[in-house]
């Protein structure tokens, strides 16, 4: 079962999970897998040790289950199948609506009031005299992807909105995403114009002249195409397209590049191989790095956030975002720009304010992008696992700014997925009331919040968020790196590397206690009984660290050598014509060619001291060249 | 010669004394400035006292012939992270010192000469401009007006950088007042480090066969050898080893008596010699278990081909308790290319992200990172997991050897990480053990120059370091800044513990009698708490790293040091120390 750790036990399915409980009777550790979360199940061919199963999970995780009668297996296999994938338009098959976290109808109404778009909106300061919220979608009439509450340039009329919104893609005319208090600049998002080549609209552009009149001062507004300049002019054949200069007076268009979705989702594919690559060696890694091409679109993603915020800070010009239809780059953009130029978005709570706003509310299509259901796997696409990629890397590049931790963005990437609460499900806001998910589920903010310990940043500076209030970040290829919590799983069987940040977390919850102890005991401090709680504390931390077993790693190459000389000599390759394998990668690349059952190389790595001693001596043995002597 | 001397210095002083009141305080500042400043820290002093006076002008007169023009006003200096400075340029011997016309608060900014690697001139109209590129990776321009003054400086910059001879180096001339000549050089020797470690008393001894450096030039005096080997049979091995380089013990595992021991390759040849002594030396390291590996840093075919230029390796039928391992570490010419094409990758911001990527590839810098990483880890699970003692080499065993020996310890033994131990594992290590820092890092990855024996072995060594410290942030006692430090100072530095090539040549120059110790310099308190990590936690288990391609990084504190990116991190880090500082009053009250 799972990554290199091998282990005997018995698997239990349930309605909702899988469960496989270890047989070693000390720890009985179950590995507890959501259905929901199941991305695919492959049954290879069969191994003598019995059928396998190969379990790839959503969050990238893969698991191996060795089976040993063949019937039993493709029973599991078939139920695991139907499961993982409730058919189309089978919403109630979700796990939320079974789910039940044991709390009160009162609770659970309130978690879904937990977090309230409008009082961010007031946060803003809008409505003011220059936006003002708009009833015109509010039986969703105008656009039905767009939530019922929108704010709009006052100068904005009525027949100005409809007639924009009849030329815009899917109805998604211009609104307000972020209205930038220091400077009055605004962040609006819309989809693409039914422009073609050369068709024009004055409702449209009276709507854009109101978006410019809304920023007292500007004489011009940006208009960022997220799409490479090329993919837009194709557009245009289909009736689609770009503004045209021409047309529009006092705008600017600028193009960044973010590719569709088709290429982010085969893009995403090579780096989870990337991250799946047993012992390769740095080139293999780098070159797959390099062709996965996932980290130049984080940076395409970073760059046009970048843009926008420049745009608004610094020369505090608005700027409207849009792309085909609207609700993947678009909402990249936007929200990636609002967490640049706001430092609420860079807490707790303000990203899941920015989250709920910019892509619940605005029509994100979850239930597409994510698979919640069966459906066309070409609506699939990881739009929001870059947008939580674009924030993790920001706050490798600021630790100090982010309230929030790592293990925050990797949980709120388990919820998108898992369908566990009702907050990601559904394509829009209107769907989402159809469904009337917040009388059937639970909301997944209410739960973080009450969990947000686990997800603090102890480094962070409120202060620093204060005097830095636009983050500038430094988007030169150097600064990305690939994201290892999200995309690497090798290392799990390994000691977990020593994480600073869990120890800051540690002494400040500690430090904290101390400073109630000495306000109760107003100057009799126990000295004594500090320092045992100290002790305590950090040793149980490092003994989460290290582990008394070195890694495999080491063990990989002299195992491969052992490996490969078997192979090798069962292929009856002639020994000392062939360059000698020393890396690791090229012994273990054969390996993998030539054994197919991975289970049982698995198992053999686990098997401890003895066996390793005896592998690395063989190891030697075929180091040292019988020709030499 | 000594009236000659005599009289120089007396014109000399003459001519000092006669320059005008304001260019002399001036030029007082600045060497009180040098005199109190450290390795490139700001601290500016007015006080100037009657020795270091004294020095200032020996170290003028010596190297004055290549000083034309030695003050420039109204210059502009660039540096990364600051704005542009108009000011006055100074160069004397050691140093280019630039004062900005701040009159409030003047600022200074000092860099020793050594530390610049290439410089580049353009001319334009009477001005011109000197791009410097320094060792420790940091790029400077100063424009300077007047042709000729321009040209003066680059010269005297050309020919003050790379002195040749040592005893003209700066570590000769470098008196802070808080530190003297009489204060204890070096942290520990052989003899004290065998005294610490009383298990082993009795099967192993001190030899002082080296004392006078015929036996190994690039030995210490005193090694520890096995006790049943006498002195004689060691004068035999070591002719028998590449450079005199005979096996001696480097580490002691505490906990099960095994041992790490070095050397050079044996001298086999085409016509596989043998040596008698040697097999014998190498049977009493193992005497009453039953084998030992060799860990040979070279390929296969790299030990193959070294027998045909006189060297080799331990065939198996002389040396049958000795199982051979073989591990490519790159040095030498590749490791300096390396170095070089990556710091030229990292050097270009506008690279897209596919060339970047392909950039850091093609320098190999992480691959070489990974091997020596993997290497060690191996070399550790030998001595640590399996039990057995270990004898590791290369060609001439002063620099992959040495790097796979220092990386192995720091995985195995707890005593090696704290500051103190970390230090000293370097003295032994790398200064007494004889790499040769002179020759390695005499140039860094800008210069123009012919590559002779340039090589990043110790980079890479900090590098490594670097990555266990990433991996594993509570198990080591000192900081990222102490091996930024470090690699700065193993280029360029004020203090003597860097120069020469072995303890043979340092005894030559006198390095311990007129030079200052880094090592101790850096155990002061001031600069401790700069240095030690507030995050460690002393642990007795070895620290394995991971070698995985993902777990690796780019050492950008190091490589990107000079960009923006860097000052967050360090703004992390200094959090960090707050707040431990922060709580641990707490805990005291």
């Amino acid at each position: 079962l799972s990554h290199l750790r091998a282990s005997v036990g018995t698997l239990y399915l349930s309605a909702t999970h899988s469960i496989f409980v270890e047989d070693n009777p000390e720890t009985r550790k179950e590995t507890w897998v959501l259905h929901s979360m199941v991305n695919s199940v492959e049954m290879p061919s069969n191994s003598p040790a019995g059928s396998q199963l190969i379990l790839r999970c959503k969050d990238f995780r893969v698991l191996q289950i060795l089976i040993p009668q063949e019937r039993d297996c493709l029973d599991i296999h078939a139920s695991l199948v139907r499961l993982s994938r409730p058919g189309v338009f089978k919403y109630s098959e979700l796990y939320c609506l079974s789910f039940n976290p044991n709390v009160n109808k009162e609770e659970r109404e309130e978690s879904w009031s937990f977090i309230d778009l409008m009082s961010d909106y007031r946060r803003m300061g809008v409505p003011n005299n220059l936006w003002v919220m708009t009833a015109a979608n509010s039986e969703y009439r105008v656009c039905d992807t767009y939530p019922s509450e929108l704010f709009v340039p006052k100068s904005a009329a009525p027949t100005i909105i409809t007639g924009s919104s009849r030329f815009r893609s899917r109805g998604r005319f211009p609104v307000l995403s972020y209205f930038h208090q220091d400077t009055l600049a605004a962040v609006c998002r819309c989809s693409q114009p039914l422009s073609g080549f050369s068709g024009r609209c004055q409702e449209d552009e009276m709507m854009l002249q109101a978006v410019m009149r809304s920023n007292p001062g500007s004489d011009f507004i940006y208009v960022v195409d997220t799409r490479p300049k090329l993919n837009a002019m194709a557009n245009r054949a289909a009736g689609k397209g770009y503004e045209n200069e021409d047309h529009y007076t006092n705008i600017k268009l600028q193009f960044i590049g973010i590719e569709n979705i088709h290429v982010m989702r085969s893009s995403q594919q090579k780096i989870i191989d990337v991250g799946e690559m047993r012992s390769p060696s740095m080139t293999d890694f780098l070159w797959g790095l390099e062709n996965s091409g996932w980290l130049k679109h984080i940076k395409a993603i970073l760059d046009a956030g970048v843009f926008i915020a420049r745009a608004v800070a610094d020369e505090g010009i608005s700027v409207l975002v849009h792309c085909s239809d609207g609700w993947d780059r678009t909402t990249q953009a936007c929200s990636v720009a609002s967490l640049l130029l706001d430092p609420y978005y860079r807490t707790i709570r303000g990203l899941m304010v920015l989250i709920e706003k910019d892509w619940i509310s605005f029509g994100h299509k979850f239930s597409h992008r994510y698979a919640h259901l069966d459906g066309d796997p070409k609506e699939v696409s990881p739009v929001m696992d870059q947008f939580l990629e674009c924030v993790w890397q920001l706050s490798e590049q600021f630790p100090c700014a982010f309230e929030f931790n790592e293990r925050f963005l990797l949980t709120i990437h388990t919820h998108v997925y898992s369908c566990q609460y009702g907050t990601f499900l559904g394509n829009s806001q209107r769907e989402r009331k159809e469904l009337r998910l917040p009388e059937r589920t639970h909301s997944v903010w209410s739960q973080l919040w009450k969990d947000r310990v686990d997800f603090r940043n102890p480094l962070f500076k409120a202060d620093l968020s204060q005097s830095q209030r636009v983050l500038r970040p430094n988007t030169t290829p150097y600064c990305f790196k690939m994201w290892k919590g999200l995309y690497s799983h090798i290392d799990k069987s390994m000691p977990p590397c020593q994480s600073p940040a869990d120890f800051l977390s540690a002494m400040r919850e500690e430090s904290q206690q101390l400073e109630e102890e000495i306000a109760a005991l107003t100057g009799r401090p126990i000295v004594w009984e500090k320092t045992e709680v100290l002790k305590r504390r950090t040793t149980h931390l490092q003994q989460r660290h290290l582990g008394p077993d070195p890694p495999t790693s080491y063990i990989q190459p002299i195992t491969g050598h052992g490996q490969a000389v078997a192979l090798k000599q069962a292929n009856q390759m002639a020994l000392n014509k062939e360059p000698n394998l020393y890396l690791p990668t090229e012994c273990h690349s054969k390996l993998k060619d030539h054994d197919p059952d991975d289970c049982s190389t698995c198992s053999d790595r686990e098997s401890g001291v003895a066996d390793l001693r005896s592998r690395s001596s063989s190891g030697g043995d075929y180091a040292k060249d019988p020709d030499w002597e | 010669m000594a009236v000659h001397v005599q009289n120089k210095r007396k014109l000399f002083l003459d001519s000092y004394h006669q320059t005008n009141r304001a260019q002399r305080s001036r030029e007082r500042e600045a060497v009180a400035f040098i005199f109190s400043g450290e390795g490139g820290e700001v601290i500016c002093s007015r006080r100037l006292d009657h020795r270091t006076i004294q020095i200032f002008d020996r170290q003028l007169m010596e190297l004055s012939e290549h000083i034309k023009t030695a003050n420039v006003e109204d210059a502009v200096l660039r540096q990364p992270l600051h704005p542009a400075a108009r000011g006055t340029l100074c160069v004397t011997g050691h140093h280019l010192l630039f004062s900005d016309r701040e009159e409030s608060s003047p600022q200074h900014f000092l860099l020793l000469l050594r530390n610049i690697d290439a410089i580049e001139k353009r001319m334009s109209g009477s001005s011109g401009t000197i791009t410097i590129k320094c060792k420790d990776l940091c790029v400077l321009q100063l424009d300077i007006p007047g042709m000729e003054q321009c040209l003066n400086i680059a010269r005297s910059i050309e020919t003050l950088s790379c002195l040749e001879n040592v005893s003209e180096m700066y570590p000769f001339f470098y008196r802070p007042s808080d530190q003297s000549l009489k204060d204890q050089w070096g942290l520990s020797s052989t003899e004290k480090h065998y005294s610490q470690m009383t298990d082993l008393h009795d099967r192993w001894r001190v030899s002082s066969v080296n004392r006078d450096y015929s036996v190994c030039p690039t030995y210490p005096q005193a090694v520890i050898v096995p006790k049943d080997i006498n002195d004689e049979m060691l004068v035999k091995a070591a002719k028998f080893r590449h450079g005199g380089r005979f096996p001696v013990l480097c580490y002691y595992h505490r906990k099960n008596g095994m041992v790490i021991m070095r050397s050079s390759q044996p001298l086999t040849g085409a016509n596989r010699k043998r040596c008698r002594e040697d097999e014998l030396l190498l049977q009493a390291v193992i005497d009453g278990s039953d084998k030992g590996y060799i860990i040979d840093t070279r390929s296969s075919q790299q030990a193959q081909q070294a027998r045909m230029t006189g060297g080799g390796f331990e065939s198996k039928s002389c040396y049958s308790c000795w199982k051979r391992l073989h591990r490519q570490v790159e040095r030498g010419k590749a490791l300096q290319e390396s170095l070089i094409k990556l710091v030229e990758a990292c050097g270009n911001d506008s690279h897209n992200m596919d060339r970047w990527l392909s950039k850091l590839e093609n320098s190999k810098w992480l691959s070489h990172v990974q091997t020596a990483l993997s290497t060690a880890g191996l070399l550790a699970e030998c001595v640590e997991r399996d039990g057995h003692s270990v004898l590791v080499h290369c060609s001439e065993g002063t620099d992959s050897t040495l790097l796979i020996s220092t990386v192995a310890q720091l995985i195995m033994d707890p005593c090696c990480r704290t500051l103190e131990g970390f230090l000293a594992l370097l003295e032994r290590e790398w200064v007494q053990a004889g790499h040769p820092f002179q020759k390695r890092c005499a140039h860094s990855a800008y210069s123009h120059a012919r590559l002779q024996q340039e090589s990043p072995v110790f980079l890479l060594l900090l590098d490594c370091v670097w990555q266990l410290l990433h991996q594993f942030p509570l198990a080591l006692g000192f900081s990222e800044a102490l091996l930024l430090r470090l690699a700065t100072e193993a280029y360029a530095s004020s203090y003597g513990t860097f120069l020469c090539n072995s303890d043979k040549e340092r005894c030559v120059s006198r390095v311990k009698e007129k030079t200052l110790c880094l090592f101790q310099a850096l155990l002061r308190p001031k600069e401790r708490r700069c240095y030690a990590n507030p995050l460690y936690e002393r642990t007795e288990l070895a620290i394995w790293p991971s070698v995985h391609p993902q777990s690796l990084q780019l050492w950008r504190g190091y490589f990107l040091r000079w960009t923006q990116q860097a000052r967050h991190l360090e703004e992390a880090q200094e959090e960090i120390r707050n707040m431990v500082i922060l709580w641990e009053k707490m805990a005291l009250t």
